[in-house]
């Protein structure tokens, strides 16, 4: 419940402290850290400009995305305290949801009948298929270890200290909680928001189309997708019954180190060959098989 | 009410000796009425009670039985409603007799359907069975002028009736034994036989008809040579009466339900991932759609195969979600489907085409069709707050709550359901926005697309009321949960503990609640949209060309170069021909150049063309003694009796 004006508070900074890191790495001066929010500013105060092709699914695809967002944001837990609407299997609901607006977003760009967007579309939908496996057998695994089924009370019962071979799962899960969130928000090792050739971009090209109030609500989107992912990523490293002030603290420190480590990974690492990105993203699969191994060792199931 | 379901069957009749423009509202008439007498029989077993018990004494409709009834009812009405204005085009084309038979057929499927699901005795279920297969035969056959088609209802009937000798030789074995032939003596049957043997019959006689790879090569044949109404209760309900076959002879086995159901969840996870990637590399939409069921039968089978393992190691749990999760898809695939298939239909008849790379931009002449399709393509991606996620979250909340307490190996035989299952969602997104947005939106790929129009109000009616079912299960799945529990719990003795139903409830009414909250801030934030842009300047141009303003339609993606990337992973498995000619190193002025691919049924080359053709190239050797001269005729018929005559004086015969 607390979580969620928490999470919308670390997407405000977000993308900010992307650029931040990414100027100071690159030696420039860079936009202050609240400058997406600004550039979201403008784009309200802009009419908007319509391409003549696109009919009511593109208009309705950036509303619909921000919603499936917010509503995704409703089983997202915070520390000791549950989410808004708990259930059990909810990331299940979770994975959908994000799923829904992914799915919207691809409609909207073919929408505008480019063949640059439909290229987008067409790479983004190929990728997030990739990437459901690798979430869903991590959060079986989560549910295997812990015995719970929901995000709020897996989190709750999920200790990353103690035995070293949870620690080994704590860390390939945010390994791969740090990738799943990199390929759902289309950065870096998949895709480069930086790139300037339409023909190389993926979620860009998508929303190349979009202006004035709907561009403001993608980018809000992604800001938000950021956090929830940040939220997930912080859930599973800090114990849920420390200290409610120490959480905030931890929380925010989370995001700002989720946040820096995207920037610098992006500062000098290059963009996968186009080609390479299945077989990118099948590994993180593998990778969450790996977890499961390790799961099924500490449960007892598997004795070595 | 058998009386009455009797009289209407014969009444059924009247439809060849009326005038033919009225025998539309009389079929209708009839099939009313027999699915309000069924329906309300069947929810109100206390207020009809037989009068006639002698009349159809070996039916006894159980939940099952009603539950079915209740699937086969609604989507009956919704596709005969749609057939209405759909077949209107055809009315002058077709003659009168064919009108009839048309008609007639479809109310005997109707009819056919009802029966297959009461009846329990062996020889009158293979009777009825066989009247389902005949009378579909006769329904996919409707534009038979068109030799395609009548040779793919030819394969359709030869193919069903391979099913039925495999029912037919499982029925006898186990009546030999017990001295009944039916479902109700299989448990007798099963508790003194070896289990597997006559199960695997079964799943052979009835996995022909829903569609399991690699028995489904009918399938994508017969679903887009149909008439959409028809292929939409083919697809929506017909395929599941081998669900339902499967199920009730599922209920009566006892003992090797560890292998049965491996064997299940194998062939179902075959096919629902097989089937949605064969599906995204189609450029017939109907095809598509037709791949689209295998899957969903996929689905329903891990399901089910999920329950039997269930059942098989105790697990209540699994057994409980397993079973509701399949046999709610069941009702969920045939709500979605036929939707489906309706408004594939209405493109069709807008644009005579059933290509999606000649189609494009329909969204905005088609606006509410569009919309339809796309809820149908959102339902059946399994995505909230639609009906799909329901009857998928419950499978999923089944592998996900087993995981703790199951031992090593059913571990990984969850996992591997697990990964199947996302899988099989994550390619169906794939899919279908690739159908959805190739056909309805960005620009006309063909001027096919330029003539079409709004279907008429009639035929969107029916996709009213799929739409709201599908809109109802999704946000009030409660109401839809409990009741098919129930029916899971008594059919497979799995114990329904009020603390599971409990739990359960709370957490679809969390569901609803949740796509309640989605559903209200869409509202919001479109209200909040359309009010900032009021006071804006909205603009219309061009799409952003990156510069070049000579784009046109042309350019634009295709069904072939949506699925192009895809096909490059899948290709090993999919095996799609490509037919181009390269542009070679040194030629300065390429002339015209096609370009074409051929997506190919692996199974159906494999296992069904590469066996025949072997055996005709036999049969064409074997034909130098078809002399046609009598005198050798007699020369083989003397020494056949030779041989035997050998055979008997060395006692080998």
């Amino acid at each position: 419940m607390a979580g969620i004006p928490l999470i919308l508070l670390a997407a405000v900074f977000f993308p900010g402290i992307i650029i931040r890191t990414k100027s100071i790495v690159s030696g420039r001066k860079g936009p202050g850290i609240l400058q997406p929010m600004l550039d979201i500013r403008v784009l309200f105060g802009k009419g908007s400009v319509y391409s003549t092709t696109t009919g009511w699914v593109f208009k309705l695809a950036p509303v619909i995305g921000l919603a499936t967002m917010l509503s995704a944001l409703t089983v997202v837990p915070f520390a000791n305290m549950p989410a808004l609407i708990p259930f059990q299997a909810d990331f299940v609901f979770f994975s959908y949801m994000l799923a829904l607006g992914k799915f919207f977003m691809i409609i909207g760009a073919l929408d505008t009948g480019s063949s640059f967007e439909g290229m987008g579309a067409n790479r983004e939908a190929l990728y997030s298929m990739l990437v459901e496996p690798a979430f869903l057998i991590l959060l079986g695994t989560f549910a295997m270890l812990t015995g719970y089924t929901s995000f709020s009370d897996m989190f709750m019962a999920f200790h990353v200290s103690g035995n070293p071979i949870i620690t080994v799962f704590g860390l390939i899960g945010f390994y791969l909680l740090v990738q799943i969130a990199m390929i759902e928000n289309s950065r870096m090792p998949i895709d480069d928001p930086k790139t300037h050739l339409e023909l190389t971009m993926v979620h860009e090209v998508m929303i190349l189309d979009y202006s004035g109030f709907d561009k403001a609500l993608v980018h809000i989107t992604t800001a938000i997708k950021f956090a929830v992912y940040g939220s997930l990523i912080c859930s599973s490293l800090v114990p849920a019954e420390w200290h409610p002030g120490f959480q905030i603290l931890l929380f925010f420190s989370v995001q700002v180190a989720f946040a820096v480590i995207v920037g610098i990974g992006e500062s000098f690492r290059a963009r996968n060959k186009m080609q390479k990105n299945a077989q990118f993203i099948l590994t993180l699969t593998a990778v969450a098989m790996l977890a499961f191994l390790v799961v099924l060792i500490v449960t007892n199931k598997l004795i070595i | 009410m058998p009386l009455l379901f009797i009289f209407f069957m014969v009444l059924s009749f009247g439809i060849f000796a009326l005038r033919k423009s009225f025998r539309y509202t009389y079929t209708l008439f009839i099939l009313i009425a027999s699915i309000a007498l069924t329906s309300i029989s069947s929810l109100f077993p206390q207020v009809l009670t037989p009068s006639h018990p002698h009349f159809l004494t070996f039916s006894a409709p159980d939940s099952l039985s009603i539950f079915f009834i209740l699937i086969i009812n609604f989507t009956a009405l919704t596709a005969f409603l749609f057939a209405g204005g759909y077949l209107k085009a055809y009315f002058d084309k077709q003659t009168s007799l064919r009108w009839s038979v048309h008609l007639w057929a479809y109310i005997w499927l109707y009819f056919s359907m009802i029966l297959v699901v009461i009846l329990r005795d062996g020889f009158a279920f293979l009777v009825v069975w066989e009247l389902m297969a005949v009378s579909s035969f006769l329904l996919v056959i409707f534009e038979a002028d068109d030799r395609k088609v009548l040779k793919t209802g030819i394969n359709y009937l030869i193919q069903m009736h391979l099913g039925l000798l495999f029912l037919l030789v499982a029925f006898l074995i186990a009546g030999e034994a017990t001295g009944q032939t039916g479902f109700d003596g299989l448990k007798s049957y099963f508790g003194s036989h070896s289990n597997i043997l006559v199960f695997s019959l079964f799943f052979v006689g009835f996995g022909i008809k829903a569609g399991f790879i690699p028995l489904h090569t009918w399938l994508p044949e017969a679903h887009p040579a149909a008439p959409s109404p028809v292929s939409g209760l083919m697809s929506g309900v017909m395929i599941k009466m081998g669900i339902y076959g499967i199920l009730r002879v599922l209920f009566s086995i006892q003992s090797d339900l560890f292998v049965i159901g491996l064997i299940i969840l194998g062939f179902s996870l075959f096919s629902g991932i097989m089937g949605v990637m064969m599906a995204i590399v189609q450029h017939d939409l109907k095809r598509l759609l037709a791949y689209h069921s295998i899957e969903n039968i996929g689905i329903i089978g891990i399901g089910i195969g999920l329950g039997v393992l269930g059942m098989a190691t105790g697990n209540n749990t699994l057994t409980l979600l397993g079973f509701s999760g399949g046999l709610l898809h069941v009702l969920n695939h045939s709500l979605f489907k036929s939707l489906l298939f309706f408004n594939a239909g209405s493109v069709y008849q807008a644009t005579h085409t059933r290509n999606i790379d000649q189609l494009g931009g329909l969204a905005k002449k088609m606006p509410y069709t569009a919309a339809f399709f796309l809820i149908g393509s959102l339902a059946i991606c399994g995505l909230p707050p639609f009906n799909g996620f329901i009857s998928e979250f419950l499978i999923y909340l089944g592998l996900f709550k087993s995981f703790p307490e199951s031992s090593l190996y059913f571990s990984i035989l969850l996992l591997i359901s697990l990964i199947g299952l996302t899988l099989i969602g994550g390619l169906a997104i794939f899919c279908f926005t690739k159908a959805f947005g190739i056909v309805f939106l960005g620009q006309a790929r063909s001027n096919r697309v330029d003539e079409a129009h709004e279907v008429s109000n009639g035929m969107l009616v029916p996709s009213i009321l799929a739409s709201a079912a599908i809109m109802a299960i999704g946000l009030g799945s409660a109401w839809f949960v409990k009741p098919v529990m129930k029916i899971t719990s008594e059919l497979s003795g799995a114990a329904l503990p009020e603390v599971f139903t409990g739990d359960l409830l709370r957490t679809l009414s969390r569901i609803s609640l949740a796509g309640g909250v989605f559903i209200g801030l869409v509202v919001i934030i479109a209200v909040w949209r359309n009010y900032h842009l009021k006071k804006r300047i909205v603009t219309t141009g061009p799409t952003w060309g990156c510069g070049y303003t000579g784009g046109d339609e042309k350019q634009q993606y295709t069904a072939t170069s949506w699925a192009d990337n895809f096909s490059a992973l899948a290709n090993p498995i999919l095996g799609t021909k490509k037919n181009t000619v390269h542009i070679g190193e040194n030629v300065l002025f390429p002339g015209k150049r096609t370009f074409a691919t051929h997506p190919r049924d692996l199974f159906k080359s494999k296992l069904i063309e590469k066996p025949i053709d072997a055996m005709l190239s036999v049969f064409k050797k074997i034909a130098f003694m078809q002399t046609g001269q009598i005198r050798h005729y007699i020369l083989y018929a003397f020494l056949f009796m030779l041989l035997i005559l050998v055979l008997t004086i060395f006692k080998i015969l």
